[in-house]
């Protein structure tokens, strides 16, 4: 019942690779590390969600949020290896629409 | 009066406890034959629900308790989260329920407010309860006795 966060980066893009469960005991902590990351000028910061096992809408809120930023300070948000289940969250609130998700190698079911 | 079995979980109104909910309502769902897809539903819509009543605890006093009560029927799971540390009457409690309106537009962006939308996108039925703090009732059918399939209905009862 944690996230483990880890963060590496190479030029211009920054991966930020989840394993764990996203909730909201672990969300101020993504939060916190994800925000100041989409504040970077000329960014991409690309999320690997294979090991998120578990999300809910704490998480969703924090990848809103993030998005917003990247939306003001012109960085690029990238959703990758997301499993079903998590991505099913995303289709029934809609931001699918909205977020730069990378299905072809989703995991899960 | 329906038979059912009745269980109740207590925890601090912290969002670590969260976590713990979620695993009881697995071992609970798991033992009425729930599939693994209805597990992992369930187990957002109550997380979603105590993460609201965490929210609300806090604000009001900074500490506090939340109650689950997990009804456990034949043919469904029904499942309470109360803001506050009593215990449930659930006769009580149902008789004074009331429906959950829809009043958010989903096509904006919000950082919160997806909470009650997800408890009523899987869930088959929620229904709110504010009169002594608040308590949100949600219920689950076993679709395998072919009642509710239709989910996402909001009750008016």
């Amino acid at each position: 019942m944690n996230l483990t966060i880890d963060v590496s980066n190479k030029d211009k893009l920054t991966t930020v690779s989840l394993a764990g469960e996203v909730d909201a005991f672990t969300a101020p902590k993504l939060k916190e590390t994800l925000l100041p990351l989409t504040k970077e000028d000329g960014q991409t910061i690309e999320v690997d969600l294979q090991g998120v096992n578990y999300m809910d809408s704490t998480g969703l809120g924090v990848f809103i949020s993030a998005l917003k930023s990247t939306k003001e300070h012109d960085t690029n948000l990238k959703l990758i290896q997301m499993q079903d289940r998590v991505h099913r969250l995303f289709k029934i609130t809609g931001l699918t629409e909205i977020m730069d998700i990378d299905n072809t190698v989703r995991g899960g079911m | 009066m329906e038979p059912f079995d009745f269980v109740e979980v207590k925890v601090p109104a912290k969002a670590e406890y969260v976590g713990v909910v979620r695993l009881s309502t697995s071992g609970i769902a798991n033992r009425m034959g729930f599939a693994y897809e209805e597990i992992e539903d369930l187990k957002v819509a109550i997380s979603e629900a105590i993460t609201n009543a965490v929210k609300h605890a806090y604000n009001d006093s900074g500490e506090g308790e939340i109650t689950i009560g997990f009804g456990v029927y034949k043919d469904r799971l029904e499942v309470m989260v109360a803001d506050h540390g009593g215990s449930f009457n659930l006769g009580e409690i149902k008789e004074d329920i009331g429906p959950y309106q829809h009043k958010d537009d989903i096509g904006e962006l919000r950082e919160g407010g997806f909470g009650l939308f997800l408890i009523d996108a899987l869930m088959d039925k929620v229904e709110i309860n504010s009169k002594y703090g608040v308590i949100v009732l949600m219920t689950k059918y076993l679709h395998e006795n072919g009642v509710g399939q239709d989910g996402d209905q909001i009750s008016t009862s």
